[in-house]
């Protein structure tokens, strides 16, 4: 964990008000547009209009059209991060661990940068030409296989359609960041839990897994936080015809900015108590699975 | 046959053959080394002892038992890492208690064994520390205990002291071995550090490209090197050129002195021959022995304990020796005239 | 060993085929614009639509004015908390850490109801003041990487003696960090820079709410109105980030290279 450390001004560098002007920019920069804008929400969540403190607007998250939107993120949130996790640690232990040879691992390393940063609208366009009603995918089962994908009740516009476009950038950010965590693995721990008689099993479940345990939560609650905020990739999936969370977030700001605003910012903050709870649980988790490390 | 028997042991990386023929065989209880430099192949053996590298060919055997085909966690054989290895996320009890809750202990049992080992290492309070919050000379200590708690019949030791630092790797080597004695344990220590080797072992294994050079006893090793590598390796060594006079009866011309030799000599009669001499048996001035060569002061090395002085002999050549150091005397002085002298019996005639 | 190879080539093997079907499927679909041949007729359509050049040069011209922000803001900032102020780190850390925590589109729903037209700052009001205010939202959103790869730069090199070495010789603040610290973690700004681009070149959320027609707005809107051409945009797309990160790759095995050889 970060620990503080305050450092002296030393008497060689007198200018310590100089270096001040160094960091000012950022901090306003961070107050204006991030810290600001976010407390701006936390404090309208709780106002109403007329600016008198009130629960009403968090009330309103309660009506079941906005509880299961919400339902419905977190669950499709919820799914990918796990299968990410799951996925994209496969697809790491095989090219670090599996004995692959080395030019394969660096091509794998290099796409997933690549598909990691390819969300967004193209990633819905690339899933729609692929498993749309003429999508390349649904042909190639129905000519070849003569699979009917859509007539067994499939849609890319649903919650599995988006579940499975996400993970195209869930896993690829999974393989990015648990890589370097198995490669931290080190060599002589499994030999030497096999000299002490340990089968590949209980090398992973006493030793390999609780060593990665806090990079592989943390990388847990980024994957969640990351599906729980993607507006762009299901707007451009599914229109509005699935609702989740952030897109009646989003139809909010575009049609009733005048109207009821507060509502508007009760969901924004569900959002962020939801990604911060994530975030909360994992610190927790990782504070108690690094007792070894602090 | 031996307790720990490796005969004809053979491995390749690819095209690159990092040990050749080595064979060995190891009495219950014994304390071998293996020496020599880096990149000889010593760690290659010792993994393919301990069945963590596949042999191209050859065989181990465990106390009459043929191991060669058998998985490192089924061969009963404790390993130490230079780096320690150490679970980083098990408190030291847990780790020393490792191979004993795999194999299926019961909790008393393994708090038991747990606590003797740790009073075996002299670390019996910090069983709940973690690996991070012990100096390095405790973490190869609990390294150890892990090794040793489930009772392994063999302990292979790769190169155990050469992450410390040069206090705390002498008062472990003789941990080592006191544990190693107690116990009775097999024992194999990879090394390359000769005075370890030397110090610590029943017999030494000097290693050079991938072969066994020499076997045996530190004192064979150290006053009978077989080759010139183990010679040139083990220990600081004078080489003086002679001129062979009759091979058979040994005689031959040392900077022009006569010596006679105690065995005959290998190559014909006028060949130049290399002859090995250790620096501690030549003796400052006459009465060293029965060959005396006359020369000058060249250099004076002061050790401390002992003075290390280079003589250029007139016949060609220069000699370095050891002398001790005594207080009372001042070191010899550079330039000025000395006569050498040695014993016949202490020159090595070295394979070439 | 051979049976772990095995479970390490099918880990792969079908992994591969689930990222390489979108793309065959997407490359595939671009192709179809024309009945019964495949032709790049899409990409001609997109590419001469007037539409398209707008709003891609704007996107373009957006992301590298956020690069130009990025590195004023975080170079400076990392070099002084390295240099002089540690103590701020764990702040400093926590807040780059943020964008990626709060989802994007409650950062620009604080942006319109802070910056809103009756408020102090009104800068939803004009042209200018909306795009300053997304070049703001898109170098928040840069923040965690551009951060941690210049400060992964900075660590690799010892700033201290540099600076000091420069000071001895006279140099200013500015001077140092233009001239001696800059380009000593210039690979590492670099790959900041280019996933920034990536990020910013088809952003959609921020820009759709703000009202600004840049190249994410001008896609979604090809997806909801045309068929083949979002498949070619979304190729070019693809071809722009695979074009990023392989210039990262490039720039830092460069930099390897000219480290290994100093
Ligand atoms: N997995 C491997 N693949 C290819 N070559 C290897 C491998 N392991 C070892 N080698 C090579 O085998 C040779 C012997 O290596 P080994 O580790 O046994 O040396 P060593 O005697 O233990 O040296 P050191 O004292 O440096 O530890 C070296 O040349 C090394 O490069
Ligand atoms: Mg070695």
């Amino acid at each position: 964990m970060t620990t503080i450390t305050l450092s002296l001004p030393s008497a060689r560098q007198p200018r310590q008000v100089l270096s001040w002007f160094g960091v000012a920019p950022f901090f306003l920069f961070a107050l204006l547009f991030l810290i600001l804008p976010t407390l701006n929400i936390v404090v309208g969540a709780f106002r109403n209009p007329q600016g008198q403190v009130t629960l009403e607007n968090l009330g309103k998250l309660l009506s079941p059209s906005i509880l299961s939107a919400f339902w419905i993120s977190i669950e499709l949130s919820l799914l990918t991060a796990v299968l990410g996790c799951l996925f994209g640690f496969l697809i790491a232990a095989a090219i670090t661990l599996g004995g692959l040879p080395r030019p394969l691992r660096n091509a794998i390393l290099t796409f997933s940068g690549v598909a990691s940063n390819f969300a967004g609208v193209p990633l819905a366009f690339a899933f729609i030409a692929t498993l749309g009603r003429l999508g390349f995918v649904t042909m190639l089962l129905r000519h070849w296989f003569g699979i009917n994908l859509y007539g067994s009740g499939f849609n890319v516009v649903s919650f599995l359609g988006l579940a499975l476009t996400y993970l195209y950038f869930q896993i690829p950010l999974m393989v990015l960041i648990i890589t370097p965590a198995l490669e931290g693995l080190r060599r002589e721990w499994r030999e030497a839990a096999e000299s002490l008689g340990a089968s590949g099993a209980q090398y992973w479940r006493m030793v390999a897994l609780p060593v990665l345990w806090p990079s592989l939560l943390g990388t847990l609650a980024l994957l969640f936080a990351n599906a729980f905020g993607a507006v762009a990739t299901a707007i451009a999936l599914t229109g509005s015809s699935l609702s989740i969370a952030p897109i009646v977030l989003f139809a909010q700001i575009r049609g009733d900015v005048l109207n009821d605003p507060h509502l508007g910012y009760a969901i924004a903050f569900a959002m962020i108590v939801l990604t911060a709870i994530a975030n909360c649980i994992y610190i927790l988790l990782r504070m108690r699975a690094e007792r070894w490390l602090k | 046959m031996s307790f720990l028997d490796i005969r004809h042991l053979q491995k390749s990386f690819g095209a690159h053959r990092v040990v050749k023929d080595f064979t060995l065989g190891i009495d219950k209880g014994e304390f071998v080394s293996f020496l020599g430099p880096s990149g000889c192949g010593k760690t290659t053996v010792l993994r393919m002892v301990g069945g963590f590298e596949a042999p191209t060919s050859g065989a181990v055997s465990i106390d009459g038992r043929d191991v060669t085909a058998l998985p490192a966690n089924r061969r009963k054989i404790g390993m130490v890492f230079q780096s320690y290895a150490l679970f980083p996320n098990l408190t030291v009890a847990e780790n020393v208690g490792f191979g004993l809750k795999v194999a299926g202990q019961g909790k008393a049992e393994i708090a038991r064994r747990v606590a003797e080992m740790l009073e075996l290492i002299g670390l019996p309070q910090l069983g709940s520390r973690y690996p991070f919050q012990l100096s390095g000379g405790q973490q190869q200590r609990v390294a150890l205990a892990r090794a040793l708690a489930p009772r392994p019949e063999v302990l292979l030791l790769d190169e155990p002291l050469s992450a410390l630092d040069a206090k705390i790797r002498v008062s472990l080597r003789d941990e080592i071995r006191r544990i190693q004695r107690d116990l009775g344990i097999t024992t194999i220590f990879v090394t390359h550090d000769q005075e370890e080797a030397l110090s610590m072992s029943d017999r030494v294994v000097v290693m050079h490209q991938g072969v066994a050079d020499q076997i045996g006893t530190p004192f064979e090793i150290y006053n009978r090197p077989a080759t010139r590598f183990v010679a040139e390796f083990v220990g600081t060594l004078n080489l003086i050129d002679a001129d062979l006079v009759d091979a058979a009866a040994g005689h031959i011309r040392l900077a022009g002195v006569p010596v006679t030799l105690d065995r005959a000599s290998p190559g014909r009669a006028g060949e130049r021959i290399s002859l090995a001499l250790r620096p501690e048996t030549v003796t400052l001035g006459r009465g060293g022995g029965d060959i005396v060569l006359p020369g000058r002061i060249a250099e004076v090395h002061f050790l401390g304990p002992v003075i290390r002085v280079r003589v250029s002999v007139e016949g060609g050549g220069s000699i370095a020796l050891d002398t001790f150091n005594q207080a009372d005397r001042l070191p010899p002085l550079i330039g000025a005239p000395v006569d050498i002298s040695m014993s016949h019996r202490d020159l090595l005639v070295l394979a070439a | 060993m051979t049976g772990r190879q095995l479970w390490s080539w099918l880990a792969v093997a079908l992994g591969g085929l689930y990222f390489l079907l979108p793309l065959v499927g997407m490359f595939d679909f671009s192709m179809r614009m024309q009945r019964g041949v495949y032709s790049f007729q899409a990409y001609r359509v997109v590419l001469a639509d007037p539409q398209f050049q707008q709003t891609f040069g704007y996107s373009v011209a957006l992301a590298l004015l956020t690069i130009i922000l990025g590195i004023l803001l975080v170079v400076p900032t990392a070099y002084f908390v390295r240099l002089r102020f540690p103590g701020l780190r764990p702040a400093i850390e926590f807040i780059t850490l943020l964008p990626l925590v709060i989802p994007p589109i409650v950062i620009v729903f604080g942006y319109i109801r802070i910056y809103n037209t009756s408020s102090v700052l009104p800068l939803t009001g004009s042209w200018w003041g909306t795009n300053i205010l997304l070049l703001c939202g898109y170098a928040v959103l840069s923040l965690p990487y551009m951060y941690r790869s210049v400060d992964t730069g900075l660590r690799t090199i010892d700033i201290a003696s540099l600076t000091e070495a420069a000071q001895s010789l006279g140099a200013g603040w500015a001077r140092i960090l233009a001239v001696v610290i800059l380009p000593n973690v210039f690979v590492s700004v670099l790959s900041g820079a280019f996933l920034t681009f990536a990020i910013v070149i088809g952003e959609y959320v921020f820009a759709a709410l703000l009202n600004v027609n840049s190249f994410g707005p001008y896609m979604v809107w090809m997806g909801g109105n045309r068929a083949y051409e979002p498949s070619a945009l979304a190729v070019v797309a693809f071809a722009i980030t695979w074009a990023c990160m392989g210039l990262i790759q490039l720039f830092t095995r460069f930099s390897k290279f000219s480290t290994a050889r100093r």
